[in-house]
């Protein structure tokens, strides 16, 4: 099986721990990943926008950086569901026909990490160790577009040490949504400061989740309130042993 | 009286100005968990209770079906809905606009010199701004649904499809009825508490005179049948049914998009609105007629069916599955955003997910207001999961967002926002120029950093307050991780993906 790593844009520039943690998770786990280095966004912030024509370029780079593989692989949500559910949409209003195609073909084995974890590798128990107090905040998109249920949940609970805290009001958005954070701030800030409420509220020392954009507007209101609460990717707890911490 | 969405600035001015209101966000966050975990609790109950028929889902596309099938062939199913109802002794009236609408209702109550009607069930009526129409022709329209009364009273704009006064609080109204009902008929009651039950009451003893002596009533209707030509109003008070019954008159404006092709078909619809609004089983008042009955009710019944841009909705292949719309008003009440900032942000009586697409729908893109509302989301999808119709709202908001862009491609001077978007589609279309880009932000973050002084949780040096409009806005209140000095492109290609 040919599998690659879509890292997102944004891991890719902000937040390059998640996508060695994956390399390191996926390797422990016997997965060869491969890094198409042509890659380089899903488009969402252009579709989400509203700027169709402008997604269509990065569409087509993303179909030719993965064409081929079996397996596409990321540790965000809403780039996995962007890729199910958009791309289509961009193909066709491109009236490219070669272009859709692709999209047929790259669409469906696009995964989420941990989709890709329970469904593909059959694997609920990654041999994680991370000996900390953790709350588990399931992003919109990974919940409600792509529909990955509880298997963060299975993961996390394998996790040795860990110990998990119910997030109250956990499947209320956080508010960040793309350009949403920028063009309602006020909104979207009030939206992150119930959340970041509520995870304060739960004790734990850590917030995890599948989309570091989500845990980078959570975990700014976090910080700028002193909070002491670190967010983390769940690829990176996953990626946690006893004897080595995660390559960084 | 009652006031007018026209001129309300753009959304996030105007949330703005409710995020600041406290006492706002605790009544909205304090109704919106109540009927939410009703709602939840009688959805559990579909999907335990008929598991062989596939529970909510499966009703959840029977009703999708059902409005579907009409909108296919609106144009047979109005042309029926006409004749059957013609032909029961009501008279129809066709209005393109919100001016023919007005103009069919005015003179109806006119020919009766009427200087006051009661209305009910009557969304449709502020979509229009039929009140501010009678007005200008002296005649007082008394609003009878409890919650619009209020509005009403209170010189206000409804907030919320179902509960218009959502944004007030018990002693809020009291005090509104205290001041307000004595100067436009029965005054509120002596020692007047703070009691719904006590509250209902006033508004009843309130009402009941008018009802006895209006001779016009102008109502909505909920559905349209068009094998029959019946009209249906749901309702839970009662007021309702006293204003279908007791006047003389009855005007019924009714929007194209409400007909339902047969009464076998109603049934989804009316399982999933009460469930989906309220949080009940079933409506307290379902009220059914046809034209006219000799001796019993209202003796000259108008329908006036209005388009108002409802064809336009529908001529827009994704826009048009909104017009499946049964106004339940689930998506408000489990949107993070309108939570929030409350219905009147949205600048019109349809607030909320349903505003935020519909609106645009209806009135077309091209004005600033209109065209802020596609993005008054998050995108987070809670609105599609409870639409009891499954309107994918966020598909459609999406869609939306690309014809504001899109009418704006000619403009001469475009937006910051545009050239970013170029700027960013040319750098993401070649993992090359992409490269580059990160290598000049881990040099940006190096700058950052130094306006911040600050670090994350776990040691990571971050960007506190910094100025400009992007990040700017981001750091309001958020502070912002600086970019690494490598990105992981960098990094793999510098040790072949951590094997070197
Ligand atoms: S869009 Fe759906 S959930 Fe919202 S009011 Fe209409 S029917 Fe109800």
């Amino acid at each position: 099986m040919r599998v690659a790593l879509m890292v997102t844009c944004v891991n890719d520039a902000m937040f390059p721990e998640t996508g060695k943690a994956v390399v390191t998770l996926l390797r422990r786990l016997g997965v060869d990943v491969e890094f198409p280095t042509a890659q380089t966004c899903c488009a969402q912030p252009m579709v989400n926008t509203g700027y169709l024509d402008e997604a269509v370029p990065v569409v087509r780079t993303f179909v030719d950086a993965f064409a081929g593989y079996d397996a596409i692989v990321t540790p965000s949500g809403s780039c996995a569901g962007s890729a199910r559910h958009q791309h289509g949409i961009v193909a066709r209003r491109s009236g490219d026909a070669a272009l859709e195609r692709a999209v047929a073909e790259t669409s469906p084995r696009t995964y989420e990490l941990t989709e890709f974890l329970v469904d593909v590798l059959g694997v609920t128990d990654v041999g994680a160790y991370f000996p900390h107090r953790v709350t588990y905040h399931p992003t919109c998109h990974s919940l409600r577009m792509l529909g990955v249920g509880d298997r963060p949940r299975q993961l996390l609970e394998q996790v040795r040490g860990l110990r998990l805290t119910e997030l109250p009001a956990a499947e209320e958005c956080c508010g960040f949504g793309g350009t949403f954070a920028v063009k309602n701030a006020d909104t979207s800030i009030a939206m992150g400061a119930d959340k970041a409420r509520h995870v304060r509220d739960t004790g734990a020392e850590v917030l995890v989740a599948g989309d570091n954009s989500c845990l980078m507007h959570i975990g700014g209101v976090l910080s700028r309130q002193r909070s002491g609460v670190r967010v983390m990717h769940l690829a990176e707890i996953l990626a946690a042993t006893e004897d080595a911490a995660v390559t960084a | 009286m009652s006031g007018t969405f026209v001129g309300m600035p753009a959304f996030p001015e105007a949330a703005r100005a409710a995020l600041g209101d406290t006492q706002l966000r605790h009544n909205l966050a304090h109704a919106t968990g109540v009927i939410r975990a009703k709602r939840s609790r009688l959805v559990t109950e579909v999907e335990e209770s008929m598991p062989e028929s596939g529970g909510w889902e499966a009703l959840r596309l029977a009703g999708a079906g059902v409005k579907d099938r009409a909108l296919r062939d609106l144009e047979t199913q109005l042309v029926l809905l006409e004749e059957r109802l013609t032909a029961a002794g009501a008279t129809v009236h066709w209005a393109r606009d919100a001016a023919e609408a007005n103009a069919i209702v005015v003179a109806v109550a006119q020919r009766h010199q009427a200087t006051e009607v009661v209305k009910v069930k009557s969304m449709v009526t502020q979509e229009i701004g039929l009140n501010e129409a009678l007005e200008a022709e002296g005649i007082d329209a008394w609003e009878t649904d409890l919650a619009e009364i209020i509005v009403q009273l209170g010189d206000d704009l409804p907030s919320h499809i179902l509960v218009p006064a959502i944004h007030r609080n018990r002693a809020e109204i009291r005090e509104i009825f205290l001041r307000e009902m004595g100067k436009v008929g029965k005054p509120a009651p002596e020692g007047l508490t703070d009691e719904p039950a006590v509250l209902a009451g006033a508004a009843r003893e309130h009402l009941r005179e008018k009802f006895l002596r209006a001779k016009v009533a102008v109502s909505g209707a909920n559905f349209a049948i068009a094998e029959t030509g019946t009209l249906v109003v749901v309702e839970s008070e009662g007021n309702g049914r006293m204003c279908l019954t007791l006047p003389e008159v009855l005007v019924s404006v009714v929007g194209i998009e409400k007909v339902v092709p047969t009464w076998a078909e109603l049934d989804p619809l009316l399982r999933l609105l009460p469930r989906s609004s309220t949080g009940e089983r079933m409506n307290p008042y379902t009220s059914t007629w046809s034209g006219v009955t000799p001796g019993d009710g209202p003796q000259e019944v108008h329908v006036v069916l209005l388009d108002n841009g409802r064809t336009r909705a529908l001529a827009d292949d994704v826009g048009r599955q909104a017009l499946r719309c049964i106004r339940c008003s689930a998506c408000l009440n489990v949107c993070p955003v309108y939570e929030r900032t409350g219905g009147h942000a949205y600048g019109s009586v349809y607030p909320g997910p349903i505003g935020a697409i519909l609106n645009p729908l209806l009135k077309g893109t091209g004005d600033p207001q209109t065209d802020s509302l596609p993005y008054a989301s998050s995108l987070c999808g809670a609105c599609f999961e409870a639409c009891p119709v499954r309107i994918d709202i966020p598909e459609v908001l999406v869609h939306l967002r690309s014809k504001v862009v899109d009418g704006h491609r000619d403009d001469t001077v475009p937006k910051a926002e545009a050239v970013a978007f170029k700027g960013a589609a040319y750098a993401l279309g070649d993992s090359r120029r992409l490269a580059w880009a990160e290598r000049a932000s881990g040099l940006a973050g190096r700058v950052m950093t130094r306006f911040g002084r600050t670090s994350l949780p776990g040691g990571r040096a971050a960007a506190g307050r910094v100025p400009g409009p992007g990040v700017g806005k981001w750091t309001s209140a958020r502070d912002l991780p600086a970019p690494p000095a490598e990105s992981f492109r960098a990094w793999w290609k510098r040790t072949d993906g951590g094997r070197r």
